[in-house]
């Protein structure tokens, strides 16, 4: 989230799509419920009429993957009807920017695209440039090849009439949604979003995202109290192991991820630091060298040396273009290329899309352990359906981890914010807290290497003082790595330029203070100030609230330097004052004459997105610190599929063709192409649009839930939600038993008949789509049903690798005496 | 406190997140019960002596051609005058002074269970099969004695369930059905002058379900 929980009831218009809040986020509703009791509109757009839609103002349904049309018609409405924030699209986002002579779209495809590789070449995205490097803008708006005059261009074939041929939304519906959301372009008024799997669950799930941010900018709702694009994170502390680094391209505090062709530490980190000509933008990442190399100093202490370019050749490094992403890795587990896998507090088997070939993949290992608080249908996929244990090789290991209550430590929400919790009691039996496994497999393995073995630095050399005087894991002592250390005494600037002096071993008090020579230490520099001079900050719980907008600074501690609602800097005018005086973030005060001598002024509120004073006074700065330019993209030509948001069908969709282009699906999406990779679009076998979600009262793929006997009472078995229409095509009654199937699998499933779903009218075409949860599996409970993941496609968004769960084809039939 | 306590279900907030449903059982200690889909998210479909609180979903198609979905957080409504006492004259059901609170002692397993039952309006009471004791929502009356919200109450997550004094809560209650009415003409209050546990609602109550706003 930019935002976070609580702000949300300072919107004044809230749109929910791609998420079922009110089912799967339930507590995110208290705050939505008091901005509907000061008078906001909430908005649902869903393919079914969820839980969310029956509190809405405004209910549109839209047919699964098709959220870029409905969201580019919503561009052109803002855009034909000026319903755009002026101000603030000259002053603080891209809209003014000049494309260069090579930037092009036809009929689907941007330039730059080679078929072979099925991959854009970004450079003919780029910016014209002045001889002195900066890009060139026109602040009228007018010149053919700015970025604002390109957004017109481009959506201008997004009219109601067409997303409604393609998305199956009434063309009245669209435009009620467009008005009420786009009211909010105004100064005194913030909308916000509220999103999750829905759209991320896509072969276009950034691009989807990307359309919204593009409104959000158009609308000036980015950094304003209300606003925002706010990420539903699915899971409790989602947000704090991205930031630590789970994922494969990226190291703690989203540094990038080193590849084989940056061979020292100096190419790598030319390569990782951009650089702007304009003394206006902060560029903020122009910081990343001291993150990185204060990372190094955690890692590998006294050992890192500026000799020894921090140990950085002691990091392995990923080749160039190699993609270590969720379903390469089960392709590679499938083609017997990986021997051993720890899976840690997850359960592919049911959560993993085409699960059957997950299931499968996991039969070639030599061995496995499943670290978790109960067996699962992955720790026991050797007796699950279809397998025969006697002809499974893998070595199953199952060690018993303590819960979230039975150790202490912290955990960060969506908001971004830290919050230390205690440990309430001990964990049972022979579980350990995941922290303490840690420790002893470590100790193992460094035993091992100090008697032998290759390459064996990184491991022999690596800083490890975790553990307290009785041998355990010591959250605090990890958590002040986290936030890092002074490595030598030092003296140093603040932000107002005095002098400020450090001793060895002190904690650093911000990042402000990270050093690229080695003398500071930071595990995630994103979270340094976490753990300081003042204390564990993750543990404050005071209450005031001194804006009266529900920040609560000293509640937690939120990243970076304890910002509740970041970019906040474009929440005020060029003068520092609040476009809207009563909602102010943050705000200017000038400074007061004494003895005749003007003062400095200074920002009240919020933290501010950086120390600098507003862009009217001498060395103010642009508001969006992290982006080299300083200015919000509207214009992105980052990413892998295109500088703007393009609609293109799922890989597995219902109609013959793109309405919008002849580009039928993403140009640039990878296809696995092996026996157990099928993928069939426009199939009369298999004619309905099928979609997962979950429900609230099972977690994830249910492994903590399906053992609770209350909650699976109240939803106990695999159910698969349709029209009436669909169930009286298919003979099918409420409550029967049915088989839903894709050309990957099949699941047995009660038929819930429903008016909440209806058929899709697409052009000429009727679209039946139908909805299922992913929360069960064969093990428990007794007749609960399998993973929805048995249908699912493994085709990811070509910049996540995100599979696409939330569109893909399937039939539904009766079984014959099915109760 | 001579007007007792009341609770304040405002369904207008409510989403089904069903935390009141299965606070109810962890507090009070009651079994999850053997349910199968029977085609709803409704579940179980009906109250037992080993479940006090259920949410009713109501759904169908409605006048703007949208569906409408309605959540109603079933339990016992503490009549003010219970009809379900009429048959209890041995002291079996106990109507708390101070709370208000509608208690069914050991004793009800001496009662008729079906005059019990159809005494009451909004067909609350059940039976245990085995001991033949009646059981129902207590209003968490080892709660509310010890300074504690009702489970239910305090599991809420959006705030459609207030605890509290009788009059603040009818105060409470009024002030809400006016806001709503300018937007849902049909909004009100069910029998507020007859419960304690009054449910707001801004469609007809039998939507929600038959017995809202009673027999």
């Amino acid at each position: 989230m930019t935002n976070h929980w609580i702000d949300l009831k300072n919107s004044d218009c809230i749109l929910v799509m791609g998420s079922n809040a009110a089912a799967n986020h339930p507590i995110s509703m208290k705050w939505v419920q008091k901005a509907k009791d000061k008078g906001a509109t909430l908005i649902s757009v869903d393919p079914r009429f969820t839980q969310t839609s029956a509190k809405a103002d405004i209910y549109a349904p839209l047919r699964s993957g098709t959220d870029i049309p409905f969201l580019g018609g919503m561009i052109k409405y803002i855009l034909d009807n000026t319903k755009y924030f002026k101000e603030y699209i000259v002053d603080y986002t891209n809209a003014s920017f000049i494309v260069g002579p090579k930037y092009d779209f036809k009929d689907g495809l941007f330039s730059g695209y080679d078929p072979k590789t099925r991959t854009y070449d970004k450079s003919f995205w780029a910016f014209e440039k002045d001889p002195d490097g900066k890009v060139k803008r026109d602040n009228t708006l007018q010149d053919p090849r700015c970025v604002f005059q390109l957004l017109k261009e481009h959506y201008s074939r997004y009219t109601p009439e067409t997303v409604s041929s393609i998305s199956g939304t009434p063309v009245e519906d669209l435009l009620k949604v467009y008005e009420a959301y786009a009211s909010t372009g105004s100064r005194e008024k913030a909308g916000a979003v509220m999103y999750a799997m829905g759209w991320t669950q896509h072969t276009v799930g950034v691009q989807n995202i990307r359309s919204m941010c593009i409104i959000q900018l158009l609308l000036g709702n980015m950094g304003i109290p209300g606003g925002g694009v706010n990420a539903l994170r699915g899971e409790s502390n989602v947000q704090g192991s991205t930031d630590a680094g789970l994922l494969f391209h990226i190291l703690p505090g989203y540094l990038a991820y080193p590849r084989a062709n940056l061979a020292n530490l100096e190419t790598y980190l030319k390569a990782i630091t951009p650089t702007t000509k304009d003394p206006m933008s902060a560029n903020w990442p122009q910081n990343l060298p001291k993150y990185f190399v204060s990372l190094m100093k955690s890692f590998w202490g006294d050992k890192a040396t500026k000799e020894n370019q921090f140990g950085y050749e002691w990091l392995p490094k990923l080749d160039v273009g190699q993609n270590c992403s969720w379903l390469n890795l089960f392709n590679a587990m499938y083609d017997g290329k990986i021997k051993g896998f720890f899976a840690w507090g997850q359960n592919p088997a049911c959560s993993g899309a085409n699960a059957n070939k997950v299931r499968q993949g996991l039969t070639k290992l030599d061995w496995m352990v499943n670290l978790n608080i109960f067996d699962n249908e992955t720790g026991s996929f050797w007796k699950g359906p279809g397998m025969d244990p006697k002809n499974i090789k893998t070595e199953v290991f199952m060690l018993p981890v303590a819960a979230s209550v039975e150790k202490e430590g912290s955990i960060t929400n969506s908001g971004r914010w830290a919050q230390w919790r205690y440990k309430a009691v001990d964990p049972p039996g022979m579980a350990k807290p995941d922290g303490d496994i840690m420790v002893e497999l470590f100790d193992k393995i460094r035993g091992l290497y100090k008697k032998g073995g290759k390459f064996p630095e990184p491991i022999l050399n690596l800083k490890w003082d975790y553990v307290n005087q009785n041998g355990q894991f010591d959250s605090h002592k990890v958590a002040k790595e986290v936030n890092g250390y002074f490595l030598k005494d030092i003296t140093l600037k603040d932000p107002t330029g005095k002098d400020v002096s450090f001793k060895k071993g002190d904690l650093v008090p911000a990042f402000g203070f990270l050093q690229a020579d080695g003398t500071t230490s930071s595990g995630d520099w994103i979270y340094c100030q976490s753990y300081n001079a003042q204390g564990n900050n993750m543990a404050l719980r005071k209450k005031d609230d001194p804006t009266n907008l529900g920040l609560y600074p000293q509640w937690s501690w939120a990243w970076p330097v304890n910002r509740r609602i970041i970019y906040n800097r474009a929440a005020v005018d060029l003068n520092g004052q609040p476009w809207n005086p009563k909602k102010p973030v943050i705000k200017w005060v000038q400074g007061q004459e004494v003895d005749g001598k003007k003062q400095p002024g200074k920002w009240v509120g919020d933290i501010p997105d950086g120390p600098w004073p507003p862009m009217s006074e001498a060395g103010g700065k642009y508001p969006f610190i992290m982006k080299p330019d300083g200015l919000g993209a509207i214009f992105g030509p980052g990413l892998a599929d295109g500088p703007f948001p393009e609609h293109y069908e799922p890989l597995e969709c219902p109609v013959p063709k793109n309405t919008l282009s002849s580009q039928f699906v993403n140009p640039t999406i990878t296809i696995f192409s092996g026996s157990m990779d099928k993928h069939l679009t426009c199939d009369p076998r298999f004619p309905f649009v099928g979609t997962t979600y979950r429900v609230t009262e099972h977690w994830q793929t249910g492994i903590m839930t399906r053992w609770q006997p209350w909650l699976v009472e109240a939803e106990p078995q695999m159910f698969v939600e349709m029209s009436n229409e669909l169930a009286k095509l298919r003979g099918i009654k409420n409550g029967e038993k049915v088989k839903v199937s894709s050309v990957r699998g099949e699941v047995g499933a009660v038929a819930i008949v429903t008016t909440r779903f209806k058929p899709f009218k697409i052009g000429d075409l009727t679209v039946h789509q139908v909805g299922m949860p992913w929360c069960f599996g064969w093990m428990v409970p007794k007749d609960g049903g399998e993973s929805a993941n048995l249908l699912t496609p493994n085709v990811g968004d070509p910049n996540t690798t995100i599979p696409e769960s939330k569109a893909f084809m399937v039939n539904v039939t009766r079984i014959e005496g099915g109760k | 406190m001579s007007e007792g306590y009341s609770i304040l279900v405002d369904t207008s907030k409510c989403t089904a997140c069903r935390g009141c449903q299965i606070s109810c059982k962890q507090w009070n200690g009651l079994p999850g019960t053997h349910t199968k889909n029977e085609g709803t998210h409704e579940n179980p479909l009906d109250l037992s002596a080993d479940t006090w609180k259920i949410v009713r979903f109501s759904e169908g198609p409605s006048k703007d051609g949208n569906p409408f979905w309605h959540f109603f957080s079933e339990q016992c409504r503490h009549c003010l005058s219970p009809g379900c006492m009429a048959e209890a004259e041995n002291g079996e059901i106990i109507q708390d002074e101070n709370t208000g609170a509608v208690i069914y002692t050991p004793k009800t397993k001496d009662l008729n269970y079906k005059a019990t039952r159809d005494g009451c309006p909004y067909d609350i009471p059940r039976q245990d099969p085995k001991t033949k004791q009646l059981f129902k929502c207590t209003m968490c009356f080892d709660r509310i004695t010890n300074n504690m919200i009702p489970a239910c109450v305090k599991s809420c997550p959006t705030g459609a369930m207030v605890f509290g004094e009788r009059p603040k809560v009818l105060e409470m209650a009024k002030a809400r059905v006016e806001e709503l009415s300018r937007k849902f003409p049909k909004a009100k209050a069910i029998n507020p002058e007859d419960v304690r546990v009054i449910y707001i609602v801004n469609d007809d109550p039998q939507k929600y379900w038959k017995l809202a706003a009673g027999k």
